[in-house]
């Protein structure tokens, strides 16, 4: 019942995302590629597309696959079967901090969090750069990658610009520059 | 009631504009949540969207979903976590439902991918000013500092699993202030 297959492999994709982003798109490959629903090279593709498209790509792959697969009714499966966990974790792991929040206990455990969240989100800067300057192959590219990646941490870190219009500028920018 | 289906809509809407505009993944989302959560809304304040950062990225599912689910939760309680996630999430699917059926004719649109390099930069500029602006919540003394610099280069080098490098910072957290006989 491809249903059933459908919400298991996506639920268990769901779940075993810890820390979000890339480490999970071996797990998708595996499952996808296992079950035969997209060849490899579609799968790089999936990938491609959900890079360009908002949204996690965990959610992106889950509805185009389940598409693929079994239509609409399988976009809906997939995504919400890859949804499902977070409803679940998030619950239970709410639940326990408003109880425990207050203890001195836990409140130095999350003085401890806190930096190595700082320090994540700077890895994923610095990864994310480096495989957007990998692939430029122009000065030209470069400069404006640069220019653009700057204003925008300028606007967003030190003045109250708004990320949204902050996007679709770049965007407009990139239409314009990127030949 | 009128008023609490007014709070769900209100969720659903503000997290389906945060999913629309969210590429490169979660952690480019943060600036878009936090300006959304704590500066439009006032639904959480400014150290508490941070420990609601770090709980997202510790527990099971994508990170801008468990960010969706914590505030909703928090505001309206179950409905309110689940018209939040089917907030952040509608976006994304009706695009790649779209995408699905025009998949040759979206994959070689030189527009769009034009477009899509600008946005690329402006991802790079989003996490890197996420990671100064948490900076400055979490950051407050050597220790905070030690601590970051070892995640920051256990994480870049791809050694350990993020949910490691969560409880080595917590555990070394509660050792270290406990010891310092303070509570932070």
């Amino acid at each position: 019942m491809i249903f059933l297959q459908l919400f298991s492999s996506f639920f268990k994709i769901g779940l075993f995302t810890i820390g979000g982003g890339y480490a999970m798109l071996a797990l998708i490959r595996q499952e996808i590629v296992r079950h035969g629903w997209l060849s490899p090279q579609e799968f790089v593709d999936i990938v491609g597309i959900a890079e360009m498209t908002p949204g996690p790509i965990a959610v992106n792959a889950a509805t185009f696959v389940g598409f693929r697969t079994a239509g609409f009714w399988g976009a809906l499966t997939a995504t919400a079967a890859v949804a499902l966990p977070s409803l679940i974790s998030v619950i239970i792991v709410s639940y326990v901090w408003e109880k425990y929040k207050s203890s001195t206990t836990v409140q130095n455990m999350f003085s401890g969090i806190r930096p190595i969240v700082v320090g994540l989100v700077g890895a994923a800067a610095l990864m994310v750069g480096t495989a957007t300057f990998a692939v430029l192959d122009s000065v030209s590219h470069v400069f404006w990658t640069i220019l653009l990646a700057g204003l925008t941490f300028y606007g967003v870190a030190f003045k109250k610009w708004d990320p949204i219009k902050l996007i679709l500028a770049t965007a407009l920018a990139g239409l314009l520059v990127f030949r | 009631m009128i008023e609490k289906l007014r709070g769900y809509w209100k969720l659903f809407t503000v997290f389906f504009r945060i999913g629309l505009f969210t590429f490169g993944g979660g952690f480019a989302m943060m600036p878009l949540i936090e300006r959304e959560v704590v500066e439009v809304h006032g639904w959480a304040k400014q150290d508490e969207i941070l420990d609601i950062f770090a709980l997202a990225q510790s527990v099971p599912g994508a990170i801008g979903i468990n960010t969706a689910v914590f505030v909703g939760l928090r505001l309206h309680g179950l409905l309110g976590a689940v018209a939040a996630l089917i907030g952040v999430i509608t976006p994304s699917v009706i695009i790649i439902l779209i995408i699905a059926q025009l998949f040759s004719q979206f994959q070689s649109n030189l527009h769009l991918t034009r477009a899509f390099s600008g946005v690329k930069a402006a991802v790079i500029g989003l996490i890197a000013a996420a990671a100064l602006r948490a900076a400055r919540g979490a950051i407050s003394d050597r220790f905070g500092l030690l601590v970051a610099a070892f995640a920051f280069v256990l994480s870049a080098a791809g050694i350990i699993s993020v949910v490691w490098v969560m409880v080595i910072g917590g555990l070394s957290g509660i050792l270290y202030y406990r010891q310092r006989g303070e509570s932070k």
